[in-house]
């Protein structure tokens, strides 16, 4: 019999750009502050799990926080590293061993597209010398041969795009805050075709903590618990089509997000209509439209007249990336997943202010995408 | 000037029609690139090097619209000078896709499932003058 799991304090550092604060002391405010959500101390911790991808090992930041001796196990796994460290701690809850402890990601990333360690990537020099270590090149890629196979329109990655500047703006720990025209984006300079720079999220800074709880203690915590009914991490199968590639065969696989989202699926026992919002990884806007239908909320090539009518706003049929996503917060790699998780936890609490999804949500759904390969998704409800 | 290869062993140069050199998988016959040990498909530790098909079609593509960041890209990245290039991925038939600088940057002018071939184009100039070539695909006329 495994134990049920429940998040019950939540914690983030201001996304964005903020100078003079290192990522580390981004993750240990983001800790301090999950710390009074739950009204628990540093001290009550019996364990950490916690990563960055270039913002140092996380583990020292015991030193910022207290020597108190807790077990502490970095995680570094990419754009999945929060997905990671959460799913590490659900899992040290769920099979008994401790009671009470915390996820934590933070990152602060130089300006610009990323720089890929073709080395560390298991590339070739050829291959970045060649131009071709880019991150934004696959997703111009796999977002123009899915328009060219289902009929999604510029116009449509445009909309996601719009309503990302828009919903960041009711957010007051998103980056960007400033609504954007879907005229704007469609102007705004073309980095990679079809995409063009305000269809792209960029790296930033951020930190984000999650405690949780046995869900039988809970109520020692909060009144509001939210249960972590699945926490999946998936790597690539053979023919999927992933981020620096040199080669992809022939055959074709539907990649880790649909085999991370059917698991994740089966462990909470519910399905996609049970879901009532979700976060969906949108480093760029193309990003958002495909995992739409990889996630199974709709059919390849239904996303055109759903997010044409509206559909994935906040008072729309299912709302999608409440707090911006990764458009209007950037991509601390390290917090990224996890800040999903925290949007979640204030919808279904109840506390997302401005941006609350209407009508009392119950059930909340978080996806995350990334290098070289690997999807992490989570179900949340009341 | 001198021309030389960006890397050695990813694709045969000098040569009149150069070709790419993969592996495959003596079990299972998959075809990988670069040269790998290891198969991702069956998990096969044996593989044997093969040049690949220089001819194939256009699967996906985009276009790099703004200077890489260098290191690693060896190539121009002055924002004054700086053009655009096509990146994609060819489908060789009965091998794989492959990915792989464009000839062609125009929007207009690519179109997924045209014919394209391999060719070798220059990239940047080394410290000692020479002319550093890498791989890419054009469009066949």
């Amino acid at each position: 019999m495994t134990t049920e799991v429940a998040i019950v304090g939540i914690g983030m550092h201001e996304f964005g750009r903020t100078e003079g604060v290192s990522g580390m002391d981004q993750g240990v405010i983001a800790v301090r502050r999950a710390c009074a959500d739950a009204g628990v101390s540093w001290e009550d911790m019996q364990f950490a799990f916690g990563g960055s991808m270039a913002a140092g090992a996380a583990d020292t930041m015991v030193s910022l926080l207290g020597l108190t001796g807790l077990q502490f196990i970095n995680v570094a796994n990419g754009c999945a590293t929060g997905g990671s460290a959460l799913f590490s701690a659900y899992n040290t809850i769920r099979s008994g061993v401790f009671d009470l402890g915390i996820a934590v990601g933070f990152d602060k990333h130089e300006r610009g597209a990323f720089r890929v360690n073709t080395k560390g990537s298991g590339l070739g020099d050829w291959y970045g010398a060649s131009g071709l270590a880019l991150t934004t090149q696959f997703f111009g890629m796999k977002i123009n041969r899915y328009m060219h196979e289902y009929g999604i329109s510029q116009s449509t990655l445009a909309k996601v795009s719009e309503k990302a500047f828009r919903n960041g703006a009711m957010n007051p720990m998103a980056w960007r805050r400033k609504p954007i025209s879907e005229e704007e984006v469609l102007n705004s300079a073309m980095l990679s075709y079809p995409l063009t720079q305000y269809m792209f999220c960029s790296p930033g800074e951020g930190g984000v903590a999650l405690i949780l709880a046995r869900a039988d203690k809970a109520h020692l915590y909060t009144d509001k618990p939210i249960f972590l009914k699945a926490a999946v991490v998936r790597s690539r199968r053979f023919g999927s089509f992933e981020v620096l590639a040199p080669s992809i065969a022939l055959e074709h696989n539907a990649g880790p997000t649909v085999d991370a989202s059917k698991a994740a699926f089966e462990m909470a026992g519910m399905g996609p209509k049970d879901m009532d919002l979700a976060q969906l990884q949108d480093t760029e806007s193309g990003a958002e439209v495909m995992h739409m239908a990889e996630n199974g909320f709709c059919e390849h090539g239904e996303q055109e007249f759903m997010i044409q009518a509206g559909e994935t706003e906040i008072g729309g049929k299912f709302p999608v990336n409440t707090d911006g996503g990764c458009l209007a917060n950037g991509e601390p790699i390290g917090a990224s997943g996890l800040r999903q998780v925290y949007e979640n936890v204030l919808q279904l609490r109840g506390q997302a202010g401005a941006r609350q999804v209407p009508n009392d949500p119950k059930t909340a759904y978080t996806h995350v995408y990334g290098a070289p390969g690997i999807s992490g998704v989570t179900i949340l409800s009341r | 000037m001198a021309q030389v290869p960006v890397t050695e062993g990813v694709f045969t140069w000098p040569s009149e029609s150069p070709q790419l050199i993969g592996s495959r998988c003596v079990t299972c016959g998959n075809h990988m690139f670069p040269v790998q040990q290891g198969c991702p498909k069956c998990t096969g530790a044996e593989t044997e090097e093969v040049l690949l098909g220089r001819r194939g079609t256009l699967w996906t593509w985009t276009v790099q619209g703004f200077p890489p960041k260098a290191p690693p890209y060896a190539g121009d990245v002055d924002p004054k000078t700086f053009k655009a290039f096509g990146v994609g991925y060819v489908e060789l038939p009965g091998q794989l896709k492959i990915e792989s600088r464009l000839t062609e940057a125009d929007p207009e002018k690519l179109k997924i499932g045209m014919e394209m071939e391999m060719v070798i184009v220059p990239l940047s100039t080394d410290a000692n003058g020479n002319e550093v070539v890498t791989f890419a695909f054009a469009p066949v006329a």
